[in-house]
């Protein structure tokens, strides 16, 4: 009776233990995993928080030393016709860069199913090399280029007899390159996962090529282009580098303007600018994941930060 | 069926020449761009490296090799950049491995919100959200304090490499994570299961399960934060005050300031070969004695 009943609590009380123990470490890696989680997402929000907070602080001194709720610098930067114009030139920019590159990177994202090896392999090689290169490469590459094209001294200025310069026409070309890439990239991964069944179906139906697109693959990929637009947006109308190398008289931005404030010492007006600028790249993507959400209802993830998500793999 | 289909959607579209000239024309716009402003001034830059300084700046037709063998004497901001973006990487490595395993695997509910949590101020002005660590980092924030506690007045944190390399860390960090969680979303948790019923440790199965799953992803993941924290201009300029001199600084102030076009174009091809030769290392020292994986970019 005895001797069967010994080794049976021994083995259990030797298991138990060890079970424990590693419940213990678990628990403690959980616990980990958790507080580094929270950890990294207070160091995201935190710089956030601080312009926004600082931005309605009264003092007339230090940025810093807070002094009372107000709105006074918003009421101070607003009525400044600096800050006015070089917002509107942000929209400009912002704008015009977005639909350009919605067009352009749809429609190669589109074309591109349809083309030879031969002419994918270095297509591709260059969409990625225009997304990974620092943007410092491409901003003095491009400013380069059209200062020996058309700037004073240019091939064109000096066969046409016409200047050009730098301007608008110089800084949106020179950000869309970046962002038909992010949009190609975008509508392509979207294309690459879509449902052809329905596109087949239209074609069964005698639905032709253009009517098959618009009614049936348009809408599917309507998600991604709707994000790319807004992304182009966002990294155009926030975009610093690439705007100070080809920017001309008159067409400086937002950023331009920031840097500028920044590097002469900030003043409580700075967070106020700060806080506009959070505010509209803030709701351009409130705008997208409300856009995006009502479609894809189909259970797949095709709200706006998801595709983002999605996309960097 | 499907082949019924495609037959029958072939003479619709209109015989070959006809979806051929509309694939040319869905490319022509997207293949300009990449022509005219990414090769054509990748060239130039290329053949200014060679040229000789105009007087008023510029550029001069020449062949020489002046322009590199400046660049080679200068090259402290070469490994100010290389220090900063080695660094930047691993902490970015370190911070978002286990940001980016916890999402993947514990998240249940919350999966969305985290992610769309991480997306939020990676959307948001990234010139604003490098501007506030100054406020942060500054004489009446962090500073200050370690200045209150050791009562060191001169202690000061802007201006320092520490600084620029928070500000990478936090510019890039979304980067990072993206890539990692995707590979271990995907990742099956039999496999760790097995792990542990085979008698592996907890350590033992991230080392030998978690980890070789989510390579891919970290291999992309570093690369697509090493390159351009590499090429970095804004960062270093605002949180480093100018005194921490990367290659963004010179290359920037080469072309803007002494507008030095052939020295700066060197400089440029210089930092492009770098980079070159950082990813084709990279890629092939992770992939050494493995299967082939996809190891796309983006």
């Amino acid at each position: 009776m005895a001797s069967p009943a010994i080794p049976i609590p021994a083995s259990r009380t030797v298991g138990g233990r060890a079970r424990a123990n590693v419940d213990r470490w678990g628990q403690l890696v959980e616990a980990w995993l958790r507080g580094h989680t929270l950890l990294v997402y207070l160091f995201l929000y935190l710089p956030i928080v601080v312009v926004v907070v600082f931005s309605f602080n009264g003092t007339q001194r230090r940025v810093t030393q807070w002094d009372g709720f107000s709105i006074r610098w918003y009421e101070n930067v607003l009525s400044n016709k600096e800050v006015q114009r070089d917002l509107g030139n942000s929209f400009i920019v912002g704008i015009s860069t977005a639909v350009i590159s919605t067009i352009a990177g749809t429609m190669a994202a589109l074309g591109l199913q349809r083309t030879p090896k031969w002419f994918r392999l270095p297509f591709d090689a260059l969409t990625y090399i225009s997304v990974i290169v620092p943007e410092l490469v491409i901003a003095l590459a491009t400013l380069v280029f059209f200062a020996s094209t058309i700037g004073r001294d240019g091939i064109v200025t000096s066969a046409t007899g016409v200047e050009l310069g730098f301007g608008f026409h110089t800084i949106v070309p020179a950000l869309s390159l970046f962002n038909i890439s992010l949009v190609l990239l975008l509508v392509r991964a979207r294309l690459s996962g879509m449902d052809r069944t329905h596109v087949e179906a239209s074609y069964d139906l005698y639905g032709t090529p253009w009517r098959t697109f618009w009614q049936i693959t348009f809408p599917q990929l309507l998600p991604a282009i709707v994000a790319g637009f807004l992304l182009s947006f966002t990294f155009s109308f926030d975009d610093y580098l690439i705007t100070t190398f080809v920017n001309g008289a008159g067409t400086t931005t937002m950023p331009l303007y920031v840097f500028g404030q920044i590097k002469r010492g900030v003043t409580p007006a700075t967070n106020a600018v700060a806080a506009i600028m959070l505010l509209i790249t803030l709701s351009v993507l409130l705008v997208g994941q409300l856009l995006t959400r009502r479609r894809g209802a189909a259970g797949q993830d095709a709200s706006v930060a998801g595709m983002i998500a999605e996309q960097s793999t | 069926m499907t082949a019924t289909a495609a037959d029958r959607a072939r003479p619709v579209e209109g015989g070959k020449a006809r979806s051929r000239l509309l694939t040319g024309a869905l490319l022509l716009p997207a293949t300009l761009w990449y022509v005219v402003l990414l090769v054509a001034p990748i060239l130039i830059v290329l053949l200014f490296s060679f040229g000789n300084r105009g007087r008023t700046g510029g550029y001069v037709a020449a062949f020489t090799l002046d322009n590199y063998l400046t660049a080679f004497r200068t090259l402290d901001p070469f490994f100010t950049s290389l220090r900063l973006s080695v660094f930047g990487t691993a902490l970015c490595l370190l911070v978002g491995l286990p940001l980016a395993y916890f999402i993947a695997t514990r998240a249940t509910k919350r999966k969305a919100l985290l992610i769309v949590l991480l997306v939020v101020p990676f959307w948001t002005s990234f010139l604003i959200r490098t501007y506030a660590w100054i406020l942060i980092l500054g004489p009446d924030g962090l500073a200050g304090f370690f200045q209150d506690l050791t009562g060191n007045t001169s202690f000061r944190i802007l201006g320092t490499e520490p600084a620029v390399l928070i500000g990478l860390v936090y510019g890039y960090l979304p980067l990072m994570i993206f890539p990692l969680y995707v590979t271990l979303e995907r990742m099956d948790r039999s496999l760790v299961e097995a792990s542990k019923d085979l008698g592996a440790g907890r350590w033992a199965t991230f080392r030998q399960v978690t980890l070789p799953i989510a390579l891919p992803g970290l291999i992309t993941g570093s690369i697509l934060v090493f390159i351009p924290m590499m090429g970095e201009y804004v960062i270093p300029q605002l949180l480093g005050y100018g005194q921490v001199y990367t290659v963004g600084n010179l290359l920037y102030s080469r072309f803007l300031d002494n507008r030095n076009w052939p020295s700066g174009s060197a400089l440029g091809v210089i930092l492009i070969l770098i980079m070159l030769a950082v990813v084709t290392v990279y890629v092939w020292f992770t992939n050494r004695g493995r299967t082939v994986r996809d190891v796309s970019v983006v």
